[in-house]
């Protein structure tokens, strides 16, 4: 329908663009080779850029190679390597990016090694102001190097803890870890989602008993305001805290920040569990909340466990003032949302402790006779 | 050129005007510079190369080195474009064109049209009062210096057998080539001159222009080739245009302006050629071009014959066609042939005239729309199959989108680099040649990965695209299908079923004001129309709104009568 009047007017640009919609149709439906057809085409707007895209040709060029590259049958390691070295060369403004996405594919593959040093001679690369301005690149080139190198420090722990301890696997591990906290420790400095690399850091830094320095990273991480929102620095923060046997206050004002961003976070239920046994009424009271809200959601909606901490909560709980403030907002649509007839005969054919659990629950919200569980309190 | 080496030993003074100062004819005689006498020595110097066909050299001294480091030497821009014409024109040839339009008609013009630009052929140097700052060396008065060139002038009027008498280039260009810069760079000598020119002014040569040559010489032979056919041929390679630079001799090398005066980027549109060749036309004041008659190929009787077989529409149409023009009084000679100059007259588009006549008769004759209900009639007579609009529509709506779809292809697959990667500076030659490798390098990566794919063949020159054989068994050909099944007998008349007719436009626009005689949006008509002007816009390979002008004006010519009764009243609804 595009292509309906067919005048040569003004067609080179329209040519390559016409050529370009062909390579994206057939891409689109993975046809490898009509696609890599029409690219041949294609290629000659290096020389004669007649397109009036905000994207150059270079770098049309380069993605959708490298996207064919990766798909094509016929396609291999060595083909995206002779295709990808002079499409570093092709734009100083985009080396180390290609450097970078080259590192991707190989690690894709496999190939370690290679990665690294690709990588590493990406690192070296020195070009004036482009050194200055892809400097974002630079870091995340540098990041990677980082992980490769927690991840050759991972395989020598495993050797130790296997085959008992080398001197020689120590110092390697050891000069492995240097390299790559340096690396680590610039890049989550960064504001940004760094879960991964937060992670490794963090074990590498528990290996070696710093466990201040670990936590100040993972408090960092959760707390700084420059960064953005992010449940799972919380839960690395909670999971550190734990295992290193923190106080109970400090693990529930961690998980409290999470009741706050994801309520209806798995480890809602652990928090529930905790609240609960505690002496303190408002620590209680707040479970009750918490245990509510992380039903509230569809992802808790089968889960058994949730379920049996509100079905004790609510049994045990002397204070019904709660209850009744909990359920008041709920009682218009937790019914049609939980305690459908629909629901109750699934849950009744599927997981049977599920649906013992839930009748508990809805026996005391709904009242015995009302719910639609009360066959099972027949027999 | 080895005039100087032949004239530096001739030592004779000249019998006229006792001057020492020789020169070469073409017909290698020598002649005397100051006086113009002719005599009757003759060297044995061969003729230049790339002027085989027309006389033309460049006599003056100092002009022509041919030392210079590449081995090329100096050769002025309308010389390129003289080159390419020639080139075309043999293309044309070979296409089945008479030698006449090459040897005769072409010539002419592009003399003429030097002899008019004052680039040649004249007596008075082209350009003096241009005047670079950059290059020139004004204090210099060409007629002071005696080694200047002299010129020799011929008019239109003289017959080719002149040609034999001295006609030389002349450009205060030489002031540039005194210039240091330009001497030790090789290309056209007056190329960045040429592109400072103000663009209006006297009609500068451009690449699109060589075809406007071309078209205006078939008119004027009254060739069977319409300019949409014409361009058609040099799409699909058969006529030089795109990177024909590169075929320019050895000796003339291109450097940056050049780039920009001969490189093609964009196909040329129909509406520039067509324009540029009636500005041309009036420019080089010509006389009323041959009339073009009943018998004449783009007469839009001859062109519907042709459009509607290669439309698939049945022969009986014919007649219809035939009567339509007939009515608009559009197959006239004076409406159809050509007078430079005359801006009363609305200039003619053989091609897409015809195409607009058979959109309007199928319209007017062959019912309005498609979805109208088929009389219910058997379909076959003794005398044959009856045409079926809906059956005609499902069968060219299949061809067209399977052709379209190859030229879509074809279009997306063409490539416009040529072979020898042009540079504009030779700081630049390296990067240039860097890229080339890399384009070469990937061409050949993912060629491997395409698989086994044909590469795509050129088409062989052919004046149909499409064709249809009644041999078919599968009933596809229309030619002979008869249309008594949509017009009826009526007081011995066949007339149409439908005799309603809905008009595109009340109101015709005034085309200088906004291009178009009326605009063609695609939510104003019908989906039966679109697909009409969709089948001629592919076959003659322009948009369809300049199909939509031309129909509209025959339309109003066709219900004039009823027009002006119309707007007497309050215009209704469109029927």
């Amino acid at each position: 329908m595009r292509f309906q009047f067919c005048a040569i007017t003004r067609v080179e640009p329209k040519c390559k663009e016409l050529c370009l919609s062909f390579i994206q149709d057939a891409m689109l439906q993975k046809q490898w080779k009509r696609a890599a057809e029409f690219l041949t085409f294609y290629v000659e707007s290096l020389e004669k850029d007649f397109s009036r895209e905000p994207v150059g040709a270079s770098e049309i060029i380069w993605r959708i190679g490298s996207e064919i590259l990766r798909h094509h049958p016929d396609s291999s390691v060595k083909e995206f390597n002779t295709f990808i070295e002079p499409m570093k060369t092709l734009s100083v403004k985009r080396y180390l990016k290609v450097c970078l996405e080259h590192a991707f594919y190989l690690l894709h593959n496999g190939l370690i090694d290679e990665a690294y040093q690709n990588l590493s001679l990406a690192e070296s690369w020195r070009f004036g102001e482009q050194t200055v301005i892809q400097d974002k690149e630079l870091k995340l080139i540098q990041a990677y190097m980082g992980l490769l190198d927690y991840y050759k420090w991972s395989k020598q722990k495993n050797i130790l803890l296997e085959d008992g301890k080398y001197l020689s696997v120590e110092q390697e591990m050891h000069s492995c870890f240097r390299k790559a906290a340096v690396n680590l420790k610039e890049i989550i400095k960064i504001p940004g989602v760094w879960d991964q690399f937060v992670k490794c850091y963090v074990d590498m830094l528990e290996f070696y008993g710093d466990h201040n320095e670990a936590r100040q990273v993972l408090n960092e991480y959760a707390y700084n305001p420059k960064f953005p929102a992010n449940p799972n620095a919380h839960v690395y923060l909670y999971q550190f805290l734990k295992r290193h046997g923190e106080s109970k206050k400090s693990l529930i004002s961690v998980l409290k920040i999470l009741h706050d961003i994801v309520p209806s976070h798995e480890l809602m239920i652990d928090f529930n569990t905790m609240l609960q046994k505690s002496k303190k009424r408002k620590r209680r009271r707040l479970g009750l909340e918490v245990i509510f809200t992380a039903l509230d959601y569809a992802g808790c909606k089968e889960n058994v466990k949730a379920w049996s901490c509100l079905a004790r909560q609510v049994k045990q709980i002397k204070h019904l003032a709660w209850i009744k403030q909990e359920w008041n907002s709920r009682k218009d649509w937790w019914p049609a949302f939980h305690f459908s007839h629909y629901l109750a005969k699934k849950n009744w054919q599927e997981n049977e402790s599920l649906s013992y659990e839930k009748a508990l629950v809805a026996g005391i919200l709904l009242g015995r006779g009302n719910t639609k569980f009360s066959f099972l309190f027949t027999t | 050129m080895e005039e100087k080496e032949a004239t530096r030993d001739f030592n004779e003074r000249c019998a006229q005007c006792s001057e020492v100062n020789w020169g070469l004819t073409d017909g290698g005689r020598f002649y005397c510079r100051s006086c113009h006498n002719v005599t009757e020595k003759i060297t044995e110097v061969e003729n230049t190369d790339f002027t085989s066909n027309i006389r033309i050299q460049t006599v003056s001294k100092g002009l022509r080195k041919q030392e210079k480091t590449d081995g090329g030497c100096e050769w002025y821009v309308c010389e390129g474009f003289q080159f390419v014409l020639r080139k075309q024109a043999e293309a044309l040839e070979a296409l089945g064109v008479c030698p006449q339009m090459k040897d005769e008609v072409l010539w002419n013009f592009w003399r003429c049209y030097l002899q008019k630009t004052k680039q040649a052929y004249c007596d008075r140097p082209a350009g003096e009062t241009v005047r670079p700052l950059s290059v020139c060396d004004s204090s210099t008065d060409v007629d002071s210096d005696p080694e200047r060139l002299s010129l020799l002038y011929s008019s239109l009027s003289e017959s080719e057998g002149d040609l034999q008498t001295d006609c030389s280039f002349v450009s205060s260009t030489s002031k540039v080539s005194e210039s240091t810069s330009v001497r030790s760079r090789s290309g056209s000598v007056d190329g960045s001159l040429y592109l400072m020119k103000n663009p209006k002014e006297k009609l500068r040569m451009t690449m699109p222009m060589t075809l406007s040559f071309c078209y205006m010489a078939l008119l004027w032979v009254r060739e069977t080739m319409t300019l949409s056919e014409l361009l058609r041929f040099v799409f699909e390679g058969h006529i030089p245009y795109l990177n024909v630079f590169q075929h320019f001799p050895e000796k003339m090398k291109l450097r940056g302006p050049d780039i920009k005066i001969f490189c093609v980027e964009s196909w040329p549109s129909y509406e520039e050629v067509f324009n540029k060749m009636h500005e041309l036309a009036a420019f080089l004041d010509l006389p009323r071009f041959p009339d073009i008659t009943d018998s004449c190929f783009l007469h839009p009787d001859m062109l519907c014959m042709k459009y509607l077989m290669e439309a698939n529409l049945p022969d009986e149409m014919h007649n219809w066609t035939c009567r339509v023009v007939k009515k608009t009084c559009i197959g006239e000679v004076d409406f159809l042939t050509l007078v430079p100059g005359n801006k009363s007259t609305r200039k003619v588009k053989y091609d897409v005239l015809a195409a607009a006549v058979i959109v309007v008769t199928t319209f007017c004759v062959l019912l309005i729309s498609f979805t109208c209900s088929q009389p219910k009639m058997c379909m076959f007579y003794s005398d044959g199959p009856y045409f079926e609009l809906k059956k005609w529509y499902k069968v060219l709506k299949c061809t067209l989108d399977v052709e379209q779809k190859k030229l879509d292809e074809r279009r997306a697959k063409y490539l416009w680099r040529c072979e020898k990667p042009l540079f504009y500076s030779a700081k630049k030659k390296s990067k240039v040649l860097k890229r080339r490798q890399i384009v070469v390098n990937l061409q050949n990566q993912f060629g491997r990965l395409s698989g086994s794919v044909q590469p795509a063949e050129k088409p062989n020159p052919s004046s149909f695209q499409l064709s249809w054989s009644e041999e078919n068994t599968d009933g596809s050909c229309f030619h002979g299908h008869s249309l008594k099944g949509i017009l009826q007998e009526k007081r011995g008349l066949l007339t149409a079923m439908n005799p309603r007719y809905w008009l595109c436009t009340l109101k015709l626009c005034n085309e200088k004001l906004c291009g178009h005689l009326a605009h063609y949006g695609e939510a104003d008509f019908p989906q039966s129309y679109h697909f009409v002007l969709r089948l001629f816009s592919f076959l003659l390979r322009i948009e369809p709104s300049y199909i939509h002008d031309e129909v509209c004006m025959i339309e109003h010519k066709l219900f004039n009568k009823k027009l002006r009764k119309k707007t007497k009243y309050k215009t209704g609804p469109r029927k």
